[in-house]
């Protein structure tokens, strides 16, 4: 058994609340963090730890924190990214429901490390009633007094507030997130400028992911140190996994970053194996963006290593024979599923999704889910796989944000590894041409 | 200042110049096409993805290359940076992709276009572009709006560069018009029927770098290429009164912006100028203007491709 | 300038309107836009007419334009009227793995509408949707404020009973949510 550091209280009866949060050690790292620590000891420990962004990116943190830049008389924000909508992820939707205090003793503590003064939580639309429970988990901590003025006596003051979005995946691109939050269209900015130097009205602004965001609650209580030693290499710590598909249990695990993959799939403390005893086929072990493996090269590396829930190994290869543990969305699917009407899905996902301002991701993500319907439906051309190799490759890495590679790596990645799937779903008096 | 270095030539350039602007300072070739971006216009750029260049050295003090293509237009140069834009494949390349891009939803109906002829897309695919289109689905189209007596808005054609929203925000009074909806269904529009009409609204017309806002004044009333650009003057109290008048014989068929060898727009000028003036006797005239901006018409590019074809049809 | 109206926010939504307000430094109220288009939305027959949004333009004091173009881009704004319940069914990746078009072709088929329809009694609209984020529940639909998971058509059967028993307007606001996760 791993061990737990985020979740490990989500059974807890009444762990939503202040009162029996507090019973099980909660606001701890309030306490020692703003009575006993400077905002650069913070900083220090959350380097020490090794943290890296949970979002996707895998960012190192305290890195990402020693970037933000501190003009005097400038107002500094904290902004938790809350949009969690990448297909196959809704870990930080557990967390939130289930142990909201986590998220914002987190972001007082953090707040603090960064000398902000008001932070968002800036969570997407559809989590409205989550929203709710984040705020009604806010109001006990105003009246606790971790939040407001003077907080526990410090002097510190720190406004918390959650933001809901309304509906637009491109919006947990963070400057994305931080336009849709000054009350505009979701577009991502170009960069430079950084949040770090120029975030939310200008000002110098870290994102950051939920469980980020939590996971600097036992930082503080370990020290970074102690946080580093869990996990494997430069995996440091615990890390959810969301997992979905075609297993037994499907849910939200958290464990220790360098289990074998295989172990997490057909353990019966993670996944339970795949469902109705059939074989596995395939996974996206990161997230919809990243890229799909078959399982003989989910479970071992190219080069015949056990494949680990880790940065390092699940990216070992590269995009020829590896993908990337990304947000931790876990996808299996079965020996039944055709791969390529589920990617199908995610040209329709990325299409929908794209926000239209750059030409190669407005214009090349609606092509290549017309392709593939066509393909899915029966209709394709023998030049289709082709071209939707062609496509992706030209929107990959021309775009001004990142949904562009995301919507070109599950198209290159289907083709990479099932290619003879799209194939035969070409009709025979095509290939004949 | 800084030195940076693009397909081989060295220019030195003051900080805080971008890749753009400094290619732009070699001049020729060098200079990569550009479509949303515009230099009166702030903020403007990085939408399109055709000036996007390599950046082979980022710096002397950091020669690690830039991982990815950049957009030459909204990046500012270092000192000993080194730059890739025609000598690099990828880059050729990728800019062939923006142009299909950009292409593949444009209902390329050139011969009933009033843009065609000073048209940014028509040159950009021209000369960067490749040939046929491996698009076969229905392209899309827009239900038609009206914006005003003498705006004409064209959806189809739109590229979507945001510089008529920009020049709403940052030379007229007021904006009512944006970018609705998203994705590849986003349109120009001012989603309830209302008309554009301010001091300086018709300068959307003169930023538009394709077909899609163009003269209602001068519909259908002449291709480009059979008009006579004159450059001219008169007071005007709401703007510098500077102008290109566009003849016909004695006629003034339309009125614009003077426009710079990049095509975009040297001063703003304002509706009264632009819709109200259109006498010959209205205007103080300078002289012939030279249309800088390689256009394809300007350029007999058609006529160069077509020649071989005539001869054959000679013998 | 935001265009003439003659509706108002009631005086509950309006005191709500002008605390979320107070979240925000002077002179950024137009960070309230999507909050408040949410309350609009909820209070105004639940979708963003015109008036609807000239109405929020004009107590934030931004231009009609900007509501226009901001409401028009995130997908749970309903720009034309909608049913009392609006059923989005998500269909990508892991609830297309586990049925979610089964899901779709029965809500469907029960309601005699396709996704993109609301019933002709007003009652339901039917919206196919991307990933809501209930990977590991699916298939799964949310409708207001709350999520139902792990759907089966008889679940999904005895939902469209009891909405429509209940008959009234479910908003994504609503405090009465549920969730089965």
């Amino acid at each position: 058994m791993g061990k737990k550091l985020l979740i490990h209280n989500d059974k807890v009866p009444g762990i939503h609340t202040l009162e029996v949060y507090r019973q099980h050690g909660g606001y701890a790292s309030v306490e020692k963090a703003l009575k006993t620590m400077s905002p650069e000891a913070i900083v220090e420990e959350v380097k020490k730890s090794g943290l890296r962004g949970r979002g996707g990116a895998g960012f190192p943190t305290g890195m990402k924190w020693s970037f933000l830049a501190k003009p005097e008389g400038v107002a500094r924000y904290l902004v938790c990214n809350a949009d969690e909508s990448e297909p196959g992820t809704f870990k930080d939707r557990y967390l939130m429901e289930k142990i909201p205090h986590a998220l914002v003793e987190g972001m007082i503590t953090s707040s603090f490390a960064l000398g902000a003064k008001t932070s968002y939580i800036y969570i997407r639309g559809e989590y409205f009633y989550v929203a709710r429970i984040l705020e009604a988990a806010i109001a006990e901590a105003y009246a606790a007094g971790f939040l407001g003025k003077n907080i526990l006596g410090t002097g510190y003051d720190l406004d918390l507030y959650v933001q809901v979005g309304a509906g637009a995946y491109i919006c947990g691109e963070e400057t994305a997130l931080l336009e849709s939050l000054e009350g505009k269209r979701g577009n991502p900015r170009i960069k430079p400028p950084f949040p770090a130097i120029a975030g939310l009205y200008g000002c110098p602004t870290v994102v950051n992911n939920v469980e980020t965001i939590a996971a600097v609650v036992p930082i503080i209580n370990m020290g970074g140190e102690e946080y580093a030693k869990i996990g494997i290499g430069r995996s440091t710590g615990t890390k959810l996994i969301s997992a979905s598909g075609h297993i037994n249990k499907p849910g939200v695990y958290e464990i220790e970053l360098g289990l074998p993959v295989e172990e997490f799939i057909y353990s019966d403390e993670y996944c339970g194996g795949i469902w109705k005893n059939k074989k596995m086929k395939a996974c996206i072990p990161g997230g919809s963006s990243v890229p799909i493996l078959p399982t003989e090269l989910l479970l071992k590396t190219a080069a015949g290593e056990p494949r680990l829930m880790s940065y390092e190994s699940l990216s070992d290869g590269g995009f020829a024979t590896g993908s990337m543990l990304g947000s931790g969305g876990f996808i299996v699917f079965d020996e039944d599923t055709n791969i390529a009407e589920n990617l199908y899905t995610f040209t329709r996902f990325y299409h929908h999704e794209s926000c239209g301002q750059c030409s190669p991701c407005r214009e090349g993500t609606g092509w290549m889910e017309k392709i593939a319907h066509r393909i899915v439906h029966g209709h394709g051309k023998a030049s289709d796989i082709d071209l939707l190799w062609d496509i992706q490759k030209r929107i990959e890495g021309n775009t001004i944000c990142p949904l562009g590679d995301a919507a070109a790596w599950p198209v290159a990645s289907a083709i990479r590894h099932f290619r003879a799937e799209f194939e035969a779903m070409i009709p025979k008096t095509e290939l004949a041409h | 200042m800084a030195k940076v270095t693009i397909d081989g030539q060295t220019v030195e350039v003051p900080d805080g110049t971008t890749i753009l602007q400094a290619a732009r300072m070699i001049g020729g070739d060098v200079a990569p096409p550009t479509m949303c971006y515009h230099s009166k216009l702030k903020t403007s750029g990085g939408y399109c993805r055709t000036c996007i260049v390599k950046v082979s050295k980022g710096s002397d003090k950091d020669p690690r290359p830039m991982p990815k293509l950049v957009a030459s237009c909204r990046t500012t140069v270092m000192d000993g940076m080194e730059v890739q834009n025609n000598t690099s494949p990828e880059v050729v390349d990728a800019r062939k992709g923006v142009v299909e891009f950009l292409l593949i939803n444009h209902p390329l109906d050139c011969p009933v276009c009033d843009q065609a002829g000073e048209c940014h897309l028509q040159d950009l695919g021209y000369k960067n572009g490749g040939e046929g289109t491996r698009f076969d689905f229905e392209r899309r189209t827009f239900e038609r709006k009206d914006i005003g007596d003498k705006i004409q808005l064209h959806m189809n054609r739109c590229i979507l560069c945001y510089r008529c929203v920009k020049t709403a925000d940052q030379i007229c009074d007021g904006r009512v018009h944006g970018v609705m909806n998203r994705g590849d269904v986003s349109e120009i529009s001012t989603y309830i029927e209302k008309a554009i009409d301010n001091d300086f609204s018709g300068n959307m017309i003169d930023v538009c770098p394709v077909g899609a806002l163009t003269d209602k004044t001068f519909r259908f009333k002449s291709r480009v290429w059979f008009t006579k650009p004159m450059d001219a003057h008169r007071d005007c109290k709401k703007c510098s009164g500077k102008v290109t008048l566009w003849e016909k014989g004695d006629e003034v068929l339309r009125v614009t912006g003077r426009k710079d060898q990049w095509g975009e727009v040297e001063e703003w000028i304002c509706n009264d100028c632009r819709f109200d003036h259109k006498k010959i006797t209205d205007w103080v005239i300078e002289g012939p203007r030279k249309i800088d901006h390689k256009s394809v018409i300007s350029q007999n590019h058609y006529m160069k491709l077509a020649q071989p074809h005539y001869k054959k049809l000679d013998k | 300038m935001s265009n003439p109206v003659n509706i108002k926010f009631s005086d509950a939504s309006l005191a709500l309107i002008q605390n979320i307000m107070s979240r925000y430094p002077e002179g950024k109220q137009k960070s309230a836009l999507i909050p408040v288009l949410h309350i609009a939305q909820a209070d105004f027959d639940g979708w963003l007419s015109p008036q609807t949004m000239d109405l929020v333009a004009s107590v934030l004091k931004i231009q009609s334009v900007e509501v226009y173009e901001v409401a028009s881009f995130y997908s749970m704004f309903h720009l034309a009227p909608v049913g009392n319940c609006v059923f989005d069914v998500c269909r990508t990746s892991s609830c297309w793995s586990r049925g979610a078009d089964n899901i779709i072709a029965h809500i469907g088929k029960r309601l005699g509408i396709k996704p993109g329809e609301t019933t002709s009694d007003g009652m339901f609209t039917l919206k196919a949707v991307e990933c809501l984020g209930s990977c590991g529940t699916a298939p799964m639909l949310q409708c207001g404020a709350s999520f139902h998971e792990n759907l089966t058509p008889e679940k999904v059967d005895a939902l469209i009973d009891s909405y429509r028993a209940a008959g009234t307007r479910r908003s994504y606001t609503d405090m009465d949510y549920k969730n089965t996760l």
